[in-house]
C-alpha cells in the first residue's frame, strides 16, 4: 500500500480520493480546466461530446442532493450515461457486501464510480478493489474527505480573489467530523495560502490540529481579524448528543457568524458554506444572503469543476 | 523416541547459556546438553549446525477461533501455524463463541488439543459469564478444567465494584487476572489512535488516556487487593511507566506487548491498511521507540503475536468496519529477531522475550532448556530470509499488516515434549539469501 493509489504508473490522475498528496500543478490545472467548463455552461447548448459512451455510476450510500445532482448535472454535459444509485436503500439492506455490490456494476461495463460513503476510507477501498480502466470520484467519505468541494472551494476563491499567496483564510465550526475542512484545509496549503485557519471550541477539533498546518482559534473574534476568505461548515444536529455542544443557541451565539462578527474581517471577504445550511445554528441569514455570501456561486462552479474532474479522469488510463 | 539434535548453537535465555553443542532428548525430555553420553543411541539425529537450539515459544495470545469461529481458522490450522512459528506453549484468550467461561468448553479445548499433539494450549478462562462484565465465573473449577488465568480478552469491565471483587475472588485462589486495559467509554467507536493520522484521515480517535485511565485502575485495585494482575497489549508510552514504576514498587504485575506495537507506529495505516486496524490501535512512533525499550529492559515481560485471524470479508470493507486485528503466530520469531537485530541485542537477551519471560507470565515451567525438563525445543536458521506472504503462512488468517516484508529467521524443527511435530527442510527461495 505504499504507492500513491490516486496515481497511475505515468504519475496522471486515475482516481480522485483526497487532495491531499497531490501537486499544486495537478490542482491548478484542474482549476483552469474548470475554467474552460464555465464557459460551456454558460452557452446556450451546454453540452460537449467528451465522454460520450461512457457510463458514470453515482454509488450514493448515504443520502445527498446538491452533490449528487451537480455530479449528475456535470455528467451530462460531457454527453457521459448516468445512472444513480441509492444503495443504501437497496442492496446494503438485502445483506450485500459493498465490493459485490461494485463488482457487480463493474459487471455493467461502468467507467467511472462516484462515490458517496459514511465511512472514512471508503472511496480508496473500492479504488484498490476495480479494474484499471474504472475510475473512482470520491464524493465524500466519512470524515476523511470531500476532494471535489476542496477544489469548488478553491475555484471560488480563485475568481473572487484571484490569487492565493497572499490570502488569509478561516474556517469555522465542526473542523472534527468535516470531510469538507480536511479537503480543504490540503487544497488551500498546496495551492500556497500563507494562513490557514481553524475556529471552534475544542470539542469539535481534532487532537493534533497543527500537523496540518493551521492555525488553532477558539475565539470567533480573533480567528476572524483582518481574514479574506471566511469558510463556514455545517453544524450536525447530532453533535449535542455526544456531550461535545450543550445547544445550539449557546453555538451560534459564541461560533455563529453575524454582521457583527464578520465586521472583524476584511471589508471584502467573502463569506463561503459548504451547504446546506443550518441558519440560525452556524450561519445568520442576513450574512447568508448578504453582499459577502458566495455561496450560490459556489454550486454554480461546482458543476465545472467537476465536469474537469471527469474529464481529465477519463483521459488517463490505467 | 531418542533425538539427538546435533551441533547447534544451544541458546537458553533463563540460564543465559549460548553455546555450540548437542542436545540429547530421551522420553520426551532433555537428557543432555552440550555432550552427548556416551552409549546414546538415537533414532533420529538432526544436524543442527548453522541453526539455533532454543527453547520452544511461548505465545501469550493466540485466538484460535474454536468454538464458533471455525470459519475464520481452526485448532488444527492455528496450532499447525503454531508449531511452524516455532511456538511450543500458547494461551488463547477467551473470546470465543461462546466464550471460555464453562468447564466443559474448556475441556472440550483441551482435550481437542491434546489429541492433535500439536503446541500446548494453555486456555484463558473469562472473568465474567458471558464476558458481560457482571457476575464472576467458577474461577475455582475453571482453573482445575485447565485455565491458566483469566480475562476479559477485549471487552472491559466498566463496573469498578465488579473488577474489585474479581481482583479479590482471583487473589483467593492465586489465579492472574489478565486485563487489556482499556477505559471503554474514552474508546467508544474508535479505531485509530489520537494523532496525526486519525486527524488527516478522519478516523474516530481513541486517546492514549483511555489505556492510562484503565491501568491506573487496575494498578490501584491491584495495591488494594493484592491481587496478581497481567496486563495485555500495551500500547502507550505513559502507560508502559506506570508499569515501570509498579514494578519498582513491588506490585505483583507484568505485561506484555505485541508484536505489531512493537514495530509499526498509526503511520503504517497509511491510506487505510484493513491490517493495520488493530486493539489497542498502534500509536504514536513515541511510543512504539517507549515499546521497544522497555522490552529490551525488561519492564515488559513478553512479547506475544496477538494473533487474531481474520476473513477476508471482514477486512475488505471501509477502514472503520473492518474488524480488528492481526494474524502473526508464525511471524513472532522473525519479528523479535528483527527487534533485536535494530537494538543490537543478544540472542540471549531477545529470545528471553518468548520463551522464559511468557512462561514466568503464565507461572509454568517451561521456556527454557534444563535437564529433565520437558524437551519443547525450537531449531531455526537465524539467516535464513524469507518473504511473508500469503503462501508462506500455515495460518488460515492472511491478515498480516507485514505481508510484503522480507523477514529473517526460519523454523526449520519444532518439538513438542521430544516428538517432532514441524519440520522443514527446503531452501528458501528470497534472493537476501545471498547475502549470507
Amino acid at each position: 500500500m505504499g504507492a500513491n493509489p490516486q496515481l497511475n504508473a505515468q504519475g496522471e490522475l486515475q482516481h480522485l480520493l483526497t487532495i491531499e498528496g497531490l501537486p499544486r500543478s495537478l490542482l491548478i490545472h484542474i482549476l483552469d480546466t474548470a475554467e474552460g467548463f464555465v464557459a460551456v455552461n454558460q452557452q446556450e447548448v451546454r453540452k460537449v461530446p467528451l465522454l460520450r459512451g461512457k457510463a458514470i455510476f453515482n454509488l450514493f450510500f448515504e443520502p445527498s442532493t446538491r452533490t449528487r445532482t451537480t455530479f449528475e448535472i456535470a455528467a451530462k454535459r460531457l454527453s457521459a450515461d448516468v445512472i444513480n444509485l441509492n444503495i443504501s436503500a437497496s442492496s446494503q439492506s438485502k445483506g450485500e457486501t459493498l465490493l459485490d455490490t461494485v463488482d457487480n456494476l463493474a459487471a455493467m461495463q461502468a467507467d467511472m464510480f462516484v462515490v458517496r460513503h459514511a465511512q472514512s476510507g471508503a472511496a480508496h477501498m473500492i479504488a484498490r478493489h476495480v479494474a484499471p480502466h474504472i475510475h473512482v470520484v470520491n464524493a465524500g467519505d466519512g470524515r476523511h474527505a470531500h476532494p471535489t468541494q476542496g477544489l469548488l472551494d478553491m475555484f471560488t476563491i480563485r475568481k473572487y480573489k484571484g490569487e492565493f499567496h497572499n490570502l488569509r483564510v478561516a474556517i469555522v465550526g465542526d473542523v472534527l467530523h468535516s470531510r469538507v475542512a480536511r479537503s480543504q484545509i490540503h487544497a488551500l496549503t498546496t495551492l500556497g495560502v500563507p494562513e490557514v485557519r481553524v475556529i471552534a471550541p475544542k470539542t469539535l477539533l481534532p487532537g493534533d490540529m497543527g500537523q496540518m498546518g493551521v492555525q488553532v482559534y477558539h475565539d470567533l473574534a480573533a480567528g476572524l481579524h483582518e481574514v479574506d476568505v471566511v469558510i463556514i461548515l455545517r453544524l450536525q444536529n447530532e453533535r449535542m448528543r455526544g456531550a461535545r455542544l450543550p445547544s445550539s443557541q449557546e453555538y451560534f451565539k459564541y461560533y455563529g457568524l453575524t454582521a457583527e462578527k464578520l465586521a472583524y474581517a476584511k471589508a471584502d471577504a467573502i463569506v463561503m458554506h459548504p451547504g446546506p445550511m443550518n441558519r440560525g445554528v452556524e450561519i445568520d441569514s442576513a450574512v447568508a444572503d448578504g453582499e459577502q455570501s458566495v455561496i450560490l456561486p459556489q454550486v454554480t462552479f461546482g458543476i465545472a469543476v467537476r465536469m474537469a474532474v471527469m474529464s481529465i479522469l477519463a483521459g488517463n488510463q490505467g | 523416541m531418542k533425538i539427538q539434535i546435533k551441533q547447534g548453537r544451544i541458546i537458553d535465555p533463563q540460564s543465559g547459556l549460548d553455546q555450540v553443542g548437542d542436545l540429547c532428548i530421551a522420553a520426551g525430555k532433555v537428557l543432555a546438553i552440550g555432550e552427548t553420553p556416551e552409549g546414546f543411541h538415537p533414532n533420529k539425529v538432526i544436524d543442527a549446525s548453522g541453526l539455533v537450539v532454543c527453547p520452544g515459544l511461548i505465545d501469550l495470545a493466540v485466538r484460535l477461533r474454536e468454538p464458533g469461529n471455525e470459519y475464520r481458522a481452526t485448532l488444527e490450522s492455528e496450532l499447525l501455524a503454531a508449531c511452524a512459528g516455532g511456538v511450543t506453549s500458547l494461551s488463547c484468550p477467551p473470546d470465543t463463541e461462546p466464550p471460555l467461561d464453562e468447564t466443559g468448553l474448556v475441556e472440550m479445548l483441551k482435550f481437542r488439543a491434546k489429541n492433535l499433539n500439536l503446541a500446548k494450549v494453555y486456555p484463558i478462562g473469562a472473568l465474567t459469564q458471558k464476558l458481560a462484565g457482571e457476575r464472576l465465573t467458577e474461577m475455582a473449577e475453571l482453573r482445575d478444567a485447565g485455565c491458566v488465568g483469566f480475562s476479559q480478552a477485549d471487552a472491559a469491565i466498566t463496573d469498578t465494584h465488579v473488577l474489585m471483587r474479581a481482583l479479590e475472588y482471583a487473589a483467593t485462589f492465586d489465579m492472574t487476572v489478565w486485563l487489556r486495559p482499556q477505559d471503554a467509554y474514552l474508546a467508544r467507536g474508535g479505531v485509530a489512535h489520537d494523532g496525526v493520522v486519525a486527524a488527516r484521515l478522519g478516523l474516530p480517535a481513541v486517546p492514549p488516556t483511555a489505556e492510562t485511565i484503565a491501568v491506573m485502575t487496575a494498578l490501584l485495585l491491584v495495591r488494594d487487593t493484592g491481587a496478581r494482575v497481567h496486563l495485555c497489549r500495551l500500547s502507550s508510552a505513559a502507560a508502559i511507566d506506570m508499569v515501570r514504576q509498579a514494578k519498582a514498587q513491588g506490585l505483583p504485575v507484568s505485561c506484555d506487548v505485541s508484536t505489531q506495537h512493537l514495530h509499526l507506529s498509526e503511520m503504517d495505516i497509511g491510506y487505510f491498511d484493513p491490517n493495520c486496524h488493530l486493539i489497542p490501535p498502534l500509536r504514536s512512533l513515541r511510543d512504539r521507540d517507549a515499546i521497544r525499550l522497555a522490552l529490551a529492559e525488561g519492564v515488559i515481560d513478553a512479547l506475544c503475536s496477538d494473533h487474531t485471524p481474520v476473513d477476508d470479508d471482514t477486512k475488505q470493507l471501509p477502514f472503520g468496519e473492518t474488524e480488528p486485528g492481526a494474524a502473526g503466530v508464525e511471524l513472532l520469531l522473525p519479528l523479535n529477531l528483527k527487534w533485536a537485530e535494530e537494538k543490537a541485542l543478544t540472542l540471549v537477551k531477545a529470545l528471553a522475550s518468548i520463551t522464559c519471560g511468557p512462561a514466568r507470565v503464565l507461572g509454568l515451567d517451561a521456556g527454557r532448556i534444563a535437564l529433565g525438563l520437558a524437551a519443547d525445543i525450537c531449531v531455526f536458521d537465524p539467516d535464513a530470509w524469507w518473504r511473508v506472504e500469503s503462501g508462506a503462512l500455515k495460518s488460515l488468517g492472511k491478515n498480516s499488516p507485514f505481508m510484503g516484508y522480507e523477514v529473517r529467521g526460519k523454523v526449520r524443527y519444532t518439538l513438542v515434549d521430544g516428538q517432532l511435530v514441524f519440520e522443514q527442510h527446503e531452501a528458501c527461495t528470497s534472493p537476501y539469501n545471498s547475502r549470507k
